[in-house]
């Protein structure tokens, strides 16, 4: 690594002022377990400003009318002892344990995990699926972007050289509510999903209400699959409908062939997750978790 | 010429002071600066776990944290981990269970264990071997491991009864 500054400052207004001061030549340090990484292989940069010593970065607060703020530096670890998240985001809780091992949860974030912007990334689909909002920070002011739309490309996403993500916003539960997300890898831990689905329903009488489908690693970004939870809603929760969002999921991904897996394998894959994290979801919401 | 940073830190409960360059991970300071090379570098990106150290109260692979993080923090390596009395039980079920050949992951493996035994004394075999997957032994085949894991944890609940 060649080499950097560090800074760690205290509040928003001075982190935003040293990314101005760089002029894209700051990044942002969470967790660490990406950035470090990437710097070493040859990424350059020249200032590191850690934003763990942010409050709004380290914000973990649930309220029933406006939902989960989950600050942009906060480890999983913190995400899945937490009560709120246990009680209400189960499916934020699948992604949580996913990423890396016990000791890569002990630092790396889900705002890190969003910013880092590799199409299999674990967390994203989830933030997806629930319809999350991502507040992001800068000399303007504030503006919020849903979580669909922040990613742009691998490795690139819709901030500015002097933006911050702030953090993650949740909406709250809606009663009959359900989600998951569930990856396929070749071993039982700590590696790439192949592909991964991630999941949101909400049931009325039998029927779906409403419904959001996301995809992992079949596309140049993580994928919001519209036509699938168009698929469920207004249609009887039975395997019909479900196996019908499952092959609408395995029609929108555009996967490449990798060291990972095949195209055709990838398709198949994503019509088998999505139909098993929708019936997972629909446990969860017959549940009432 | 940039400046060295100067860092204060609690490592093995003794405070202690040092000059690094902000590049420099945690795993660096401690071997090159510090001296204490107990802790291993395997992979030095994250994956290996040969390097994980508990920081302030969670285990982390030192290698993924920068040693200018370090400042004010608690720090414990495989060198806190026994006491003037002995080795502890981690360490003495490792040895007694022959769970390392080379030795290398061994440092970080214990750091795992005792980890997952502090905060879970009875774990399943399932419950160990997902806590340790992100550390990786190329000799044993983890088997020996995991039995030096249970023998610790059915140890450690005796000496406490």
């Amino acid at each position: 690594m060649k080499w950097i500054d560090y800074a760690n400052p205290t509040s928003l207004g001075d982190a935003l002022g040293l990314l101005a001061e760089h002029k894209g030549r700051a990044r942002a340090l969470a967790g660490g377990t990406d950035i470090l990484v990437k710097l070493r292989a040859g990424e350059e940069a020249d200032i590191l400003v850690d934003v763990k010593d942010l409050p709004e970065l380290n914000e973990l607060s649930y309220s029933s009318s406006d939902g989960l703020t989950l600050g942009a530096a906060v480890p999983c670890y913190r995400i899945y002892a937490d009560e709120n998240v246990k009680k209400n985001y189960p499916a934020i809780i699948d992604c949580a344990n996913l990423i890396g091992g016990t000791q890569i949860q002990g630092r790396a974030s889900f705002g890190g995990n969003l910013c880092n912007s590799t199409p299999s990334a674990d967390s994203i689909p989830g933030m997806i699926a629930l319809g999350a909002t991502c507040n992001i920070a800068g000399p303007n002011g504030t503006r919020q972007v849903a979580a669909e739309d922040f990613c742009l490309g691998p490795s690139r996403n819709v901030l500015a050289p002097d933006e911050l993500l702030v953090s993650i916003q949740y909406p709250a539960p809606a009663p009959n509510s359900g989600a998951n997300y569930i990856r396929f890898i070749p071993r039982n831990e700590m590696d790439i999903a192949v592909v991964g689905a991630g999941v949101s329903i909400e049931l009325d009488n039998g029927t779906f209400k409403s419904a959001r489908v996301s995809l992992a690693a079949v596309a140049p970004t993580p994928l919001y699959v519209k036509a699938a939870g168009d698929a469920l809603v207004g249609s009887p929760v039975n395997d019909e409908s479900v196996q019908a969002a499952a092959n609408a999921a395995r029609d929108a991904a555009k996967p490449i062939t990798d060291m990972r897996g095949t195209i055709e394998y990838r398709k198949h894959l994503c019509e088998v997750l999505t139909r098993r994290a929708l019936n997972t979801a629909i446990e969860r919401a017959k549940e009432g978790r | 010429m940039p400046t060295k940073t100067h860092v204060t830190t609690t490592i093995n409960g003794e405070q202690i002071d040092f000059l690094c360059e902000p590049r420099q991970s945690l795993l660096e300071c401690l071997r090159d600066i510090i001296g204490l090379t107990g802790s291993k570098e395997g992979c030095n990106d994250g994956n290996c776990g040969a390097c994980t150290v508990v920081f302030d109260g969670r285990i982390v692979t030192a290698c993924l944290v920068l040693g200018v993080e370090a400042q004010g923090k608690e720090i414990t390596t495989i060198e806190g981990i026994a006491s003037p009395a002995g080795l502890h039980p981690v360490q003495q079920a490792f040895l007694e269970n022959a769970a390392l050949q080379c030795g290398i992951c061994t440092p970080g493996f214990i750091i795992a264990s005792k980890a997952l035994l502090d905060h879970n004394p009875n774990p399943t075999e399932h419950d160990i071997r997902f806590w340790l997957a992100n550390n990786l032994c190329r000799c044993t085949g983890y088997d020996k491991i995991i039995l030096a894991v249970q023998d610790a944890a059915a140890k450690m609940q005796e000496t406490k009864v």
